[in-house]
């Protein structure tokens, strides 16, 4: 038996603990909150009681960070057992984790790392995420990444390896458009003819954050997905671009460093919610 | 074949010297050590930010440029081995003893034993504390054998040094001055409610609760904490327990029948 995602058409925002007053104070205009799924794997105190609490007024959005579904070793089976945990206890509207890696051996890296699209991480990749989807009983959400460097044995197009992945196993796909904005410019891409062949229908949960401008080797733009600032211009015309396609879906506002006041992250929401709000009565005309 | 590159990738990302792994690639021709130096930020940055969110009374007392050059050489020589970061660190107060610029502080490794102590009493598992009366109904009678059962968020964490001191002024709890009065902290690290609480203890009072935590029964407990301060009292020290909401249970063990 598999639960589908299911998030609600609206925005939503990446909940910190530094805001857990606020947000009570009052009814959010907000769809749903996410939370960091190994944030919430100790045994008790505030951050279950703070959770519970989110739970039982809005939709939930579970997102792993720490799951290494790109590595060619099998899954961290412990980790897995207290994912499902989390989501039998929580009962999340939707699940998601990365197409990265973040352990290798017996070390975590904590950081999403990069992989070659090819037919063996494609087979390795499908493999793993099968599993979780049966583990968890339910359908899980697999997001395009950020990318600084890419690799030589590469021979499928990053749009296409994820439509492979969902075709294979049924996963949704969770779009960062911040991500394909990062990625388009650090490999001097076009971003709109990366989400020409994104396979947008299976987008059930969109993600917009802030990045940070360094410089390659060659002074060439380098940027680094950071969450530390507000969603760009060009990001947010990306954004229009694909609610255009797709019609309202979940939307996630990703701020998890140099963290504003709430009021801030919440203003970030809203302008989502306007420009879901104008493709929904688009659709409804 | 990923899984060679794989190997390559993860051994150069905490490892500086190494040249940028073979078999990565951009669209230019550019060199690239800017962009793999991204992912060695991220890996290393990340988790010494995560120790300085852990270990924040600690970085006071070195200054933040030295607490971020020994936590940068303490995730390098020992990065995660799980993806719960809110374990990490548990060894980096007993890093920080065997760390030679620190050994003018001998004291720093107990203050991040303290702050240690706080993030697994933060995580700890739930449960309610006893009435008071639930407990005043015990009868004196049936106190041999008696087992209190404690919160499970609670720590102990002995110094030869005013460690609650130290970590209350450098943590905002007390106001930053001169310690006058220099000499052993016991600290008891808890979080009864929603609160993470952090007390000295009273003398004797570490080697009964480290007693109790262990399961001794309560006479063998204040046997212990007799031995290891002559004036401990067992009234003084059970009320502060009771009073801090830490005595979650108990149970009366019938005395042992001699074996046929």
């Amino acid at each position: 038996m598999s639960i589908e995602s299911r998030l609600p058409a609206r925005a939503g925002v990446g909940f910190k603990p530094v805001h857990f007053r606020d947000i009570v104070a009052a009814v959010q205009p907000l769809g749903f909150f996410e939370v960091h799924a190994e944030n919430y794997m100790g045994a008790g105190g505030p951050p279950h009681a703070q959770l519970s609490k989110l739970r039982a007024d809005y939709a939930l959005s579970i997102h792993g960070v720490g799951l290494s579904i790109g590595s060619p070793r099998p899954l961290d089976r412990a980790h897995l057992a207290r994912l499902k945990a989390l989501c039998d206890r929580y009962q999340p509207e939707s699940f998601s984790e990365h197409l990265a890696w973040s352990s290798h051996g017996e070390v975590y890296y904590n950081d999403l790392l990069p992989l070659p699209y090819t037919e063996e991480t494609l087979a390795r990749v499908s493999e793993h995420v099968d599993e979780v989807q049966n583990t968890l009983g339910r359908q899980m959400l697999l997001e395009n990444p950020s990318t600084y460097l890419m690799f030589a044995e590469s021979t499928i197009p990053e749009a296409e390896f994820l439509r492979a992945v969902s075709d294979r196993t049924g996963c949704g796909l969770l779009l960062d458009v911040n991500n394909v904005f990062v990625s388009a410019t650090n490999h001097g891409a076009d971003a709109l003819d990366y989400l020409a062949r994104f396979p947008l229908e299976r987008v059930k949960e969109i993600h917009l954050g802030g990045h940070d401008e360094q410089a390659d080797d060659a002074g060439a733009p380098l940027l680094i997905d950071a969450h530390q600032a507000p969603v760009v211009e060009p990001v947010w015309a990306l954004y229009a671009h694909v609610i255009a396609r797709t019609g309202p879906v979940a939307t996630l506002i990703e701020w998890d460093n140099d963290v504003p006041e709430w009021p801030r992250v919440l203003a970030e929401a809203q302008r989502a919610n306007a420009i879901l709000g104008t493709a929904g009565s688009a659709k409804a005309a | 074949m990923f899984a060679p590159v794989q190997s390559a990738f993860a051994a150069a990302l905490l490892d500086p010297e190494r040249p940028v792994p073979a078999g990565l690639s951009t669209h230019t021709a550019a060199p690239l050590n800017k962009r793999f130096a991204a992912y060695r930020n991220n890996v290393v940055v990340g988790l010494v930010n995560a120790l300085g969110t852990r270990f924040p009374a600690t970085q006071r007392i070195v200054g933040e440029e030295f607490f971020r050059a020994m936590a940068r050489v303490f995730v390098t020589a020992h990065p995660p081995r799980s993806p719960l970061l809110m374990t990490y660190g548990d060894d980096f107060p007993d890093f920080i003893a065997g760390f030679p610029p620190t050994a003018e502080m001998p004291y720093l490794a107990d203050v991040a034993r303290l702050e240690a102590a706080r993030t697994r009493a933060y995580h700890a598992a739930d449960a309610a504390p006893l009435a008071p009366e639930e407990i005043a109904c015990l009868k004196s009678d049936s106190l041999q054998g008696l087992r209190f059962l404690l919160h499970p968020s609670a720590q102990v964490v002995r110094s030869a040094h005013p460690i609650v001191t130290l970590w209350a002024m450098n943590s905002g709890e007390r106001e930053l001055g001169p310690v006058e009065d220099w000499r052993p902290e016991d600290a008891l690290i808890a979080r009864p409610r929603l609160e993470v609480e952090v007390r000295a203890l009273p003398v004797g009072g570490a080697a009964f609760i480290v007693q109790l935590l262990a399961g001794q029964t309560l006479e063998e407990a204040a046997t212990a904490a007799l031995a290891d301060a002559g004036d401990f009292d067992l009234a003084r020290n059970l009320a502060g327990l009771i009073g801090a909401g830490l005595i979650t249970g108990f149970a009366i063990e019938e005395p042992r029948k001699e074996l046929p």
